[in-house]
């Protein structure tokens, strides 16, 4: 699924563009906690996070997750643009929570693939 | 590639807005290079792990670099608290993070493991009152 169409089902506004909406992911992770996606997440996936802090896109660069959504009405602030912008990390904003954002593109047909078990 | 590569990096205490800085110049270095994207992600999960325990738990310390053909070799060194139980630290959920820490999504106990995970060897020598130092070696 292109970035881009995820933006559409989640009703998301663009924060940071990134170095492309089209490009293509099959597999997202949803947590808080980025201890997590740097012990559980494996392949490129879409993160999906309420945190906004600038560890998120630290987190995103090391595990080369090109797309970040952040949920439940969050915006990232200005050190979180700015280090996104930096490392090319597209960022968008979504009001729907993190229950309801994972069901829309899970059923849309994204997985949890690219995780270790 | 020819020759070795040698890259050092002040790590400063508390200051997590540049946490992971180093981790990001290494690996930056390293898909230059053309090495291979698996051993580049091995590499940059162990080295982004120690260089925010190094941080959080110590105040900050140095990362030394060595890159040769056939594989990298980070150090972290620090001259923090260092660790008492070594065994137990290295346990899959065991943390002594302070909630702010907490808030900023990390302490879950799950970085050591996760750099032994991924390092194809590791050696930490840690003692009380002293410091730690992380040695993570992985093969290209
Ligand atoms: N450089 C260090 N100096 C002192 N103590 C350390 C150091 N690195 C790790 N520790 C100790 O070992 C514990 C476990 O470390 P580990 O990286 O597994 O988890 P964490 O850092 O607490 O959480 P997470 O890595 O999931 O964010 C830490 O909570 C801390 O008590
Ligand atoms: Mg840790």
């Amino acid at each position: 699924m292109r970035i881009k169409e995820i933006a559409e089902i989640l009703e998301a506004t663009i924060e940071v563009q990134g170095d492309s909406l089209d490009l293509e992911v099959e597999a997202a992770f949803g947590s808080d906690l980025m201890s997590d996606v740097m012990a559980y997440v494996k392949d490129s996936v879409l993160l999906l996070t309420g945190l906004v802090s600038p560890q998120v896109i630290r987190t995103a660069e090391m595990m080369d997750i090109k797309a970040v959504v952040l949920v439940r009405g969050k915006k990232p602030d200005r050190c979180m643009v700015q280090l996104a912008e930096e490392k090319g990390i597209t960022l968008l904003s979504t009001k729907d929570t993190m229950f309801v954002s994972c069901g829309k593109l899970y059923s849309m047909g994204l997985t949890g693939k690219g995780v270790r078990e | 590639m020819s020759g070795i590569i040698r890259l050092h990096f002040e790590l400063p205490g508390n200051d997590l807005m540049s946490a992971g800085e180093a981790s990001s110049s290494v690996k930056k270095k390293l898909n230059q290079l053309g090495i291979n994207p698996a051993a580049v992600k091995k590499a940059a999960i162990a080295m982004y792990e120690a260089e925010i325990n190094a941080i959080i738990h110590a105040g900050g310390g140095t990362l030394a670099v060595t890159i040769t053909k056939d594989r990298i070799n980070i150090v972290i060194s620090d001259h923090g608290p260092g660790i008492a139980d070594l065994d137990l630290a290295m346990q899959e959920g065991y943390s002594t993070a302070p909630d702010y820490i907490r808030e900023m999504g990390f302490g879950a106990g799950m970085g050591l493991p996760n750099i032994k995970r991924n390092a194809d060897r590791l050696e930490i020598k840690s003692a009380v009152g002293q410091g730690t130092t992380v040695e993570i070696t992985v093969f290209f």
